[in-house]
């Protein structure tokens, strides 16, 4: 039993890094419907920035988590507005695909040895790691910052998507966006809006992420941004609480297989949950289904 | 009785689309499905063609049930339709649009294609007549190469129409042919849905706004409010029926 | 007649191309390093040529074509090392069952998930290309020949010019004969629009089943191949990356564009490599940051892919008169 707990807790620790993963892709997917596959690797640059604020520069946390947000922000907006923009009205393929160069693009040029370079690199502890032992349950201060953090943030976002202006404008492009910018909205500046925010949050998972499991690599990015976009399809793309629950089913289901099962099945159980939910709902548990009007 | 519908009915959430609708189609006629926007007639088409389930009532080709089959069984039955916001094979040519609906009448097997054997070659040549037939109704023929998206909104809707009778129906359903149409092409395409019924001797419902082709070519009318049908008749008794002129131009309008 | 006139000419065609590739490097005038690169380009063509008729003409959308070309390959591997040895007539009826692994396989996914709609079906696949990569890094649990994460050695290098080129010709006849057919158009149109297709008669979700279920024993095939060409294999071989590979390569070259795909496959193959001797020794991982550039580029200045809709003379369409 503390076993089972012990292990519903290390799903949760991922499953909050998923979650803030997963609301960049769902709610750039539901303005653009693109698959942004440059956002995970968004999120490894986070994890970055977090790697040099705490090791070069020693700086406080609060100053760690804002220089990753502010960075990742930078970089998303620019990345929208150099690859994506240009190619709103082109075949959605294109799109797709300048989206899987720019992923390559990141991860192979910070790669290179003028840049970060090709190693793992150790993520120091930014505080003193404190452990409570509860009925033989361990619960570390690490679990305590990725929880208080990610809960800040999804309040955060609650707040900006329904109660300003900016929100309200997010919620009317991603309902109809030729509509939309009829009634007036800026629908480019909502866009690149809505990549800054998902970028920003990213960033913050990228840092939890570092602090967690302290080794970063510019490869990292890949394997939690994939996972992150399924557990958002899996919650119903487009549905901000769809993509939180879907990261908690998703760090959930992997944690439980390593630790009943065998690590080697890890990456694949996540998937094998999508595609069994996807027959059941084929449009996420959360998403509403959609007839087509002829 | 061709087709005949009893007691039809779809909802989407509150939205009662179809309400209990009863219409027939006798062999060779052409019926017309009148009513303001929104009234369900479309609709009434998706649930004869199979696109939507219904809710409720039957629908019968010839005696026999085509509700809860795949459209493309019912086509393979006789139900062939165009749509009101056109949907052609966009990106093919005009004459593959009309070979497509011919694919369930095909006179070769995939083994004859993949191998090109002498029955392919035939099988293509025979396709080419049918094309030739249908496009020249329209008077496409010259068009035939050409990039089906790349046709003027009028010559759209003909090819929906030559490439539905490539399908070798019995019963057409035609959803608003005339829309979009200058008043010069709404009398040619008047005559030439005259002409395909008696050729192919098919029966023909047809949803239309235009009054002018209404009243000119149906035989019989029937006018849909509100997802259910408040009046049929004769297209002259229609013009003077009252629920008809409340439905279109509001009550206020018709009690002056 | 037609057939047979059809055969003849096929055969000649294979003839000068494997005859001609084969006199180039057996007289040493193209090196073996540069015949394997070519050998490589044309396994790479044909299970391209299956993703051009699975996302370019059905239009479903699929990223997890590599995990297809991975089944074929273990399975024909798996069978010839175990049953083959050396024969000519073994390797052909293993590349065959590598083919029929991918299709049988092909048709348990695709029952299921092609119901779904594009991007839905895109992440399905995703998912099903990753289940299988975890399949492949395990595979010594169940087969301890298959290698697991460790890799698949001891394949006999089986894979010939000859045999490439068989494979490329046939995968291309077929593709052509099938798409310039009533069969192949009752599969574009389901890429053009779904639901008029249905209501024309078009039973779509069994042409959908047709055109999945072939692009698929085509990577299958190319998977055997490939297998028997360098003699061994790792799952890294038929992860994510090499699912975007030919994806990108039948994007390059135009979706639906026969022609463009042949080119793309070729280009990109040789692209790769090319880059390798070209960049100084020490610069060979800035490959990885030129190509995503070019692939950017291309993507802006011709986001309809480099061909657009033209093909060459064989591989178009005729009317028969
Ligand atoms: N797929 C759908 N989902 C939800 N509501 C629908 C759907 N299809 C139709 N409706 C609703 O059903 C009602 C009837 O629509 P329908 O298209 O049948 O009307 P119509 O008589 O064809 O109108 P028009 O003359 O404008 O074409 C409308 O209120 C419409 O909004
Ligand atoms: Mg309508």
């Amino acid at each position: 039993m503390e076993y089972f707990l012990q292990q519903v807790i290390n799903g949760l620790q991922i499953g909050f890094v998923y979650a803030l993963i997963a609301l960049g892709y769902t709610m750039v997917y539901g303005i653009v419907r693109l698959i942004n596959f440059a956002h995970g690797d968004v999120f490894m640059i986070g994890a970055f920035i977090g790697l040099y604020a705490v090791e070069r520069y020693q700086w406080p946390l609060t100053a760690v988590f804002v220089s990753a947000v502010v960075g990742c922000t930078i970089l998303a907006v620019l990345i929208e507005q150099l690859a994506y923009r240009p190619l709103r009205h082109a075949p959605k393929i294109a799109s797709l695909i300048t989206a899987i160069g720019v992923s390559l693009f990141l991860e192979y040029f910070t790669s290179l040895r003028q840049v970060f370079g090709p190693n793992f690199y150790s993520f120091p502890r930014p505080f003193a790691v404190v452990s409570w032992n509860w009925h033989g349950i361990l619960v570390t201060n690490i679990q305590a910052v990725i929880f208080f953090v990610t809960v800040f943030c999804l309040l955060l976002l609650q707040f900006i998507v329904f109660r300003t202006k900016m929100g309200r404008a997010m919620r009317a492009v991603s309902f109809d966006y030729v509509t939309a910018g009829l009634m007036g909205v800026n629908v480019n500046m909502v866009i690149s809006f809505t990549f800054g925010l998902g970028a920003a949050l990213a960033g913050v998972g990228g840092v939890l992420y570092g602090i967690a499991y302290p080794q970063v690599n510019t490869f990292m990015g890949f394997m939690p941004g994939l996972k992150a976009f399924t557990a958002a399809v899996l919650g119903g793309i487009g549905n901000i609480p769809g993509a939180v629950l879907g990261a908690l089913i998703m760090g959930q289901s992997e944690t439980m297989v390593s630790a009943y099962v065998s690590s080697a099945y890890r990456d694949g159980i996540a998937f094998v949950i999508l595609i069994l939910v996807l027959l059941w709902k084929p449009t996420g548990i959360l998403g509403t289904p959609r007839t087509e009007k002829v | 009785m061709m087709l005949e519908i009893r007691g039809l009915t779809k909802h989407f959430g509150g939205i009662r689309a179809v309400d209990g609708v009863d219409l027939h189609l006798g062999e060779g006629e052409l019926v017309g499905l009148i009513g303001p926007n929104g009234s369900g007639k479309t609709t009434v088409f998706n649930l004869v063609t199979g696109i939507y389930r219904a809710d409720a009532g039957s629908v019968t080709l010839k005696g026999e049930n085509l509700v809860g089959l795949p459209p493309h069984r019912i086509n393979r039955l006789g139900v062939a339709r165009t749509f009101q916001n056109i949907r052609l094979f966009r990106n093919l040519t005009v004459m593959d649009n009309v070979r497509i609906a011919h694919h369930s009448h095909l006179g070769y097997g995939p083994v004859a294609a993949l191998c090109r054997t002498g029955r392919f070659y035939n099988g293509e040549k025979e396709l080419n007549g049918i094309v030739e037939v249908f496009l020249s109704i329209f008077s496409l023929q010259n068009r035939k190469n050409d990039i089906a998206g790349s046709l003027s909104y009028g010559d759209q809707r003909k090819l929906e129409i030559a490439r539905a009778l490539a399908s070798k129906p019995e019963v057409l359903l035609l959803d608003e042919p005339a829309a979009g149409m200058n008043p010069y092409e709404v009398g040619r395409l008047m005559e030439f849905i005259l002409a395909i019924r008696d050729r192919f001797r098919i029966s023909i419902l047809l949803i239309e706004h235009q009054m002018r082709l209404v009243m000119g070519i149906c035989e019989r009318l029937a006018v849909m409010d509100f997802g259910q049908v408040i009046a049929r008749g004769l297209p002259s008794e229609i013009r003077e029926n009252r629920k008809v002129i409340e439905a279109y131009l509001g009550e206020d309008v018709a009690i002056e | 007649m037609r057939l047979l006139r059809n055969l003849i000419k096929t055969f000649v065609a294979y003839a000068f191309l494997a005859g001609s590739i084969s006199l180039l490097a057996g007289g040493g005038v193209v090196n073996p390093y540069w015949v394997q690169i070519l050998e490589l380009a044309c396994i790479v063509a044909i299970s391209a040529q299956g993703l051009n008729i699975i996302y370019g003409h059905t239009g479903l959308f699929s990223l997890g074509h590599a995990a297809f070309y991975g089944i074929g390959a273990y399975t024909a591997a798996y069978l010839m090392k175990m049953y083959g040895g050396q024969s000519q007539a073994a390797f052909l009826a293993a590349l065959l069952a590598g083919g029929g692994a991918a299709a049988a396989v092909a048709c348990l996914i695709g029952l299921p998930t092609l119901r779904l709609t594009s991007d839905y079906l895109g992440i399905a696949t995703l998912g099903f290309g990753i289940i299988m990569k975890v399949v492949f890094d395990s595979a010594d649990r169940f087969l301890p020949e298959l290698g697991g994460a460790r890799g698949m050695t001891g394949i006999a290098k089986m894979t010939t010019v000859p045999w490439v080129v068989f494979f490329l010709l046939a995968s291309l006849l077929v593709v052509r004969n099938m798409i310039h057919s009533s069969y192949g158009r009752a599969i574009l149109s389901i890429r053009e629009d779904e639901i008029a297709a249905e209501t024309m008669g078009i039973d779509t979700f069994q042409y959908k089943m047709v055109g999945f279920v072939t692009g698929c024993t085509f990577a299958g095939v190319a998977g055997g191949l490939y297998a028997h060409l360098y003699a061994f294999l790792h799952p890294s071989n038929f992860d994510f990356f090499k699912s975007i590979d030919i994806l990108v390569i039948v994007v390059l070259g135009g979706l639906g564009n026969m022609s463009g795909t042949l080119v793309a496959s070729f280009g990109w193959i040789f692209l790769l490599e090319g880059l390798r001797v070209v960049l100084p020794p020490g610069y060979v991982e800035l490959r990885w940051v030129l190509i995503p550039v070019l692939l950017i580029v291309t993507m802006l200045l011709r986001p309809q892919g480099i061909f657009g809709t033209r093909e060459f003379p064989f591989l178009r369409g005729k009317v028969y008169r």
